[in-house]
């Protein structure tokens, strides 16, 4: 048999390889950020219901330097996860309106409009 | 050598080939069937075509136009039986894509669109955007792929048929990947393997388009017919030759000149009315207009650019809007490949060869006359298209005699016995492969012999041509022929050899081209596409025949004459534009 | 002494060659050439023994899809003029076996498109008298995008989820899938689901996005993908809810 087809193996470092690939990685990074901080919250939603000492406990541990440095970088990467994920929605959720495709940058500024509306409810809920 | 034993073969799987081996699926799924091709079938040269594809459907069109507009835009060497059958069926056959999800253009009613095209007199040709071969191709790649009984046999480059006892029998073939050799044995066998466009230096045809299967039918006995038909599409790319669709004047696009004068009102194609209107001179016939574009070069109105002359194509007052909608493609191309926006400024365009009228001699059920041998589309001459293809029949011609080819083969399959060994043919074809192989000494490339066919064709064989310029190409041609016997390859190795089948392509178009010349030395009149500025008229008394060529291995072809079959229109004169209208 | 470029190409003859390696050529600067100029420059004055796949010159027929410069692109879509000054690296596409020189392993690709039932499966049949299934250019719009597909595999070579998973049926097939699912004269969305909406199908994509930024038609499978995400989704839901109802 003449034939000896050439499998070029997947290297552990493939997505350094490009900027479009180590942009990706950076993004997927983002949402473990994101998970943590949930995690967090939930915690924090414990620690209330086992009253004023944990709770109080809590907090101490979120005003910490590294409580709040770590607090900044989850908000930096929740925001950049935020703005990558609205880009790409006119892909994943394409309307049409009277037969003409609604322009992509509608779509993703209604994100924008949204995620203001519902920051705005939460910061009046909060007092601020 | 392998052997693969089966009912019908079908070398070539473009919009022809594909919709044979359909066919012959449809007609019986028992029947066992190889779809054989030198590329992937998505590859196949369909993909390229833009315009559309002609079919009767609309209320203010009838048979009988179509009928008229295509014998007299082949200047009368149409078959009109074969016409008949043929602008009969269009309409079903493009139906038929659409029902196979075909994604035609579509009025608001949600009805199936139609468009203007050059020398159809009522619009009737159906299309998908800019990109009807592209689309007609898919779906039927794709419509293919559901029926189990089409084995296809990819990148698998086909030599030589086997014949034997007077039968067609296969055909044998080298898998492309491993570089061997196996025999195809078929009940039939189906040619469908395009033109020829690759023998002329400048043209819309891809780097596939080396008339193998015209060559294969050729050397086996079978003639080719109105070979010296070559269409030029007046307007492709200067350089790539890249085709600028009839679509574009279809939709309103206008030729001028250097002086940004619309020329062709001065060749009996005008008046040069605003647009639009459906028989306007730049819908004339592709041979009026590429005819036009050479007296235009002879008197100096033409545009020199550093790819040679150009007229321009003038799109702008389409509109984006339209442009976008109906003509994408074309931007597309003209900004990537010659840095020009069509909404802001006009096309540099020029003829460039893009059709082979003439091919494998084929009765009206695309039976050659070779038992067991059939031929559709492109490589094949019923002849619907005579002395010049009006532009949409040719997409309409590949699904018509596409289908019937299958099922003439399929019928044949079924009513003939397996054919015997055929191990001699098969043999013979492996020894030559061997032989080449082995050969030394050689001091011509493939490439170099290559470049001095184009170049002979082109001078000798164009748009014009006459007695002088052709026995100087039968003899440049004659003398590369016997060149090539001596040809070594530069590649030896048996894994995906394109120099070998470079080399193969080659034998092939020589072949082909000695055939073109001589068919066009012989007619002695002008009719067409092909121009004898010594004998500028039609000659119906002595040439309203098809010209046939024989091949006579090393010798030149020797070319006798088959009459046309006339049965409603007797010829008479070619009148476009406005003078149509009275 | 006019201008010249330097092709380095990656050749890889299975009969000789234990492993591949790069060749290097200098061929003239033209304008107007794109890369496959420049490789069939090499081939029919350098070296004929370079082989690589071609036809078309149009970006239409997808015959020619290679790596320049780390990048997947249609090598007659590349224009030389781009690369001035530099050396142009020219490999086979990413993600396939190569079986020689430029020439990648296919059969892979092929297996995958037919794998999603890529055909018009009408939502009602029709005979051909009763003439054409009705459709809006509305409803052509919706779909058209995804009809633009030429098969050149360049999504295939750019998505990592392709290089990571051989099974993954990759953008091209999916946004193929998408397409038919989408025609509004089809039905077949259930019948394909089976193979799209698989673990191997849809599922195995993570919007990289690669495959949409090297389409060079804008089929825009990326979308197509997420698309069928959703749908596949909502149906799931509506089988959970509603057994059977649906079919």
């Amino acid at each position: 048999m003449n034939r000896r087809p050439y499998v070029r193996k997947v290297e552990r470092n493939w997505w350094l390889q490009h900027p479009r690939y180590v942009a990706y990685m950076i993004r997927e990074l983002t949402s473990l950020f994101v998970g943590l901080y949930c995690a967090l919250l939930t915690i924090g939603l414990i620690r209330l219901v086992q009253g004023h000492a944990a709770w109080d406990g809590f907090v101490a541990a979120f005003s910490s330097p590294a409580g709040v440095i770590f607090q900044w970088l989850c908000l930096v990467f929740a925001v950049y996860h935020s703005v990558t994920w609205f880009a790409l929605t006119p892909k994943a959720m394409p309307l049409m309106v009277r037969g003409e495709p609604v322009p992509g940058k509608w779509i993703v500024g209604a994100h924008y409009l949204a995620w203001a509306a519902v920051s705005a409810v939460v910061l009046i809920v909060a007092g601020v | 050598m392998d052997v693969i034993e089966i009912d019908v073969a079908i070398i070539g799987a473009g919009g022809a080939g594909l919709r044979a081996a359909i066919a012959v699926a449809e007609a019986d799924p028992a029947l066992t069937l190889a779809l054989i091709s030198k590329v992937y079938p998505m590859r196949s040269h369909t993909v390229a075509a833009e315009g559309g594809a002609a079919g009767v459907i609309k209320d203010n069109d009838s048979l009988d136009n179509h009928f008229h507009d295509t014998v007299s835009g082949g200047d009368w060497l149409c078959d009109q039986d074969a016409v008949e059958l043929f602008v009969n069926t269009a309409p079903v056959e493009l139906l038929q894509l659409e029902h196979w999800g075909c994604p035609w253009s579509r009025e608001a009613n949600g009805r199936v669109a139609v468009r203007p095209f050059g020398g159809m007199k009522i619009e009737r040709t159906w299309y998908a955007a800019d990109k009807t071969g592209f689309h007609i191709l898919h779906t039927l790649f794709q419509t293919s792929l559901k029926y189990p009984s089409i084995k296809r046999f990819d990148e698998y480059y086909s030599t030589d048929l086997i014949v034997e006892d007077g039968r067609c029998t296969g055909v044998v073939a080298i898998e492309m990947r491993s570089g061997r050799m196996m025999a195809f044995r078929a009940k039939a066998v189906v040619i469908a393997t395009g033109g020829a466009g690759r023998i002329f230096p400048f043209t819309t045809n891809g780097a596939i388009k080396t008339g193998d299967g015209m060559a294969m039918a050729y050397r086996a006995g079978v003639m080719l017919k109105d070979m010296e038909f070559m269409q030029y599409h007046p307007t492709g790319l200067p350089g790539t030759g890249i085709l600028i669709t009839e679509g574009s004047r279809g939709e309103g696009g206008i030729l001028v000149n250097k002086d940004g004068y619309r020329y062709l009102q001065d060749y009996n194609l005008g008046p040069p009315d605003p647009w639009p209107r459906k028989k306007a001179m730049e819908l004339g016939p592709r041979d009026r207009l590429s005819q036009a574009f050479w007296h235009e070069q002879q008197k100096g109105r033409t545009i020199k650019t550093p790819q040679g002359d150009v007229v321009h194509l003038d799109i702008r007052q389409l509109g984006e809007k339209m442009i976008n909608e109906r003509l994408p493609m074309v931007r597309e191309l003209a900004k990537a490949y010659v840095g020009v926006d069509p909404v802001h400024e006009m096309i540099p365009v020029r003829p460039v060869v893009h059709y082979t009228m003439g091919g494998i001699h084929t009765d009206i059920d695309t039976a050659t006359s070779l038992p067991g041998l059939f031929a559709a589309g492109e490589c094949a001459c019923v002849s619907i298209n005579g002395a010049n293809r009006l532009g949409s029949n040719s997409l309409a011609e590949i699904v018509v005699f596409g289908a019937r080819a299958g099922r003439s083969a399929a019928a044949f399959a079924k009513s003939h016995p397996k054919p015997a060994t055929g191990a001699t043919a098969a043999e013979a074809a492996q020894a030559n492969l061997r032989d080449l192989f082995a050969r030394e000494g050689g001091s011509d490339t493939v490439s170099g012999l290559r470049k001095a066919m184009n170049d002979t064709m082109e001078s000798g064989a164009g748009i014009y041509r006459s007695a002088d310029t052709l026995r100087q190409t039968c003899g440049a041609l004659a003398d590369l022929r016997t060149r090539y016997r001596k040809i070594q390859l530069q590649d030896r190795s048996n894994v995906f050899n394109t120099d070998l089948i470079q080399t193969l392509e080659l034998g092939c178009m020589l072949d082909v081209a000695e055939a073109m010349a001589h068919s066009a030395l012989e007619r002695r009149e002008s009719r067409g596409s092909h121009q004898r500025l010594e004998y500028p008229t039609r000659d119906d008394a002595n040439y309203l025949k098809h010209s046939l060529a024989r091949y006579r291995g090393a010798d030149p072809p020797s070319i006798s004459y088959l009459d046309v079959v006339i049965t409603k229109s007797q010829p008479a004169e070619r009148v476009y534009g406005g003078a149509a209208h009275e | 002494m006019s201008e010249t470029v330097t092709l380095e190409v990656l050749r890889y003859l299975p009969e000789t060659d234990s492993e591949p390696h790069f060749q290097r050529y200098t061929v003239p600067f033209r304008d107007d050439w794109v890369v496959l100029d420049a490789l069939n420059h090499v081939k029919d004055n350098l070296d004929a023994t370079l082989s690589y796949r071609w036809s078309c010159h149009m970006a239409v027929c997808g015959s020619c899809g290679m790596m320049i410069n780390n990048e997947p692109k249609l090598s007659c879509h590349t224009f030389l003029r781009d690369y001035r000054g530099g050396v142009v690296r020219i490999e086979p596409l990413d993600h396939f076996p190569i079986e020689r020189d430029l020439v990648i392993v296919m059969d892979s690709f092929m297996d995958k498109l037919s794998g999603v039932k890529p055909w018009l499966i009408p939502k009602q049949e029709k005979p051909l008298s009763e003439g054409e299934y009705l459709q809006s250019p509305a409803e052509l719009n919706v779909f058209h995008q995804y009809t633009q597909c030429i098969n050149c595999v360049l999504c295939y070579a750019a998505c990592p989820q392709v290089g990571l998973n051989a099974d993954f049926v990759g953008p091209a097939a999916l946004a193929l899938a998408h397409r038919y699912n989408l025609d509004s004269r089809d039905g077949g969305k259930d019948a394909r689901a089976e193979t799209v909406a698989s673990n191997e199908g849809i599922w195995e994509c993570t919007f990289v996005g690669a495959c949409s930024q090297v389409c060079p038609k804008n089929v825009d499978p990326a979308a197509a993908i997420q698309q069928t995400k959703i749908s596949a989704s909502v149906d799931w839901l509506k089988d959970l809810l509603t057994p059977g109802a649906h079919r």
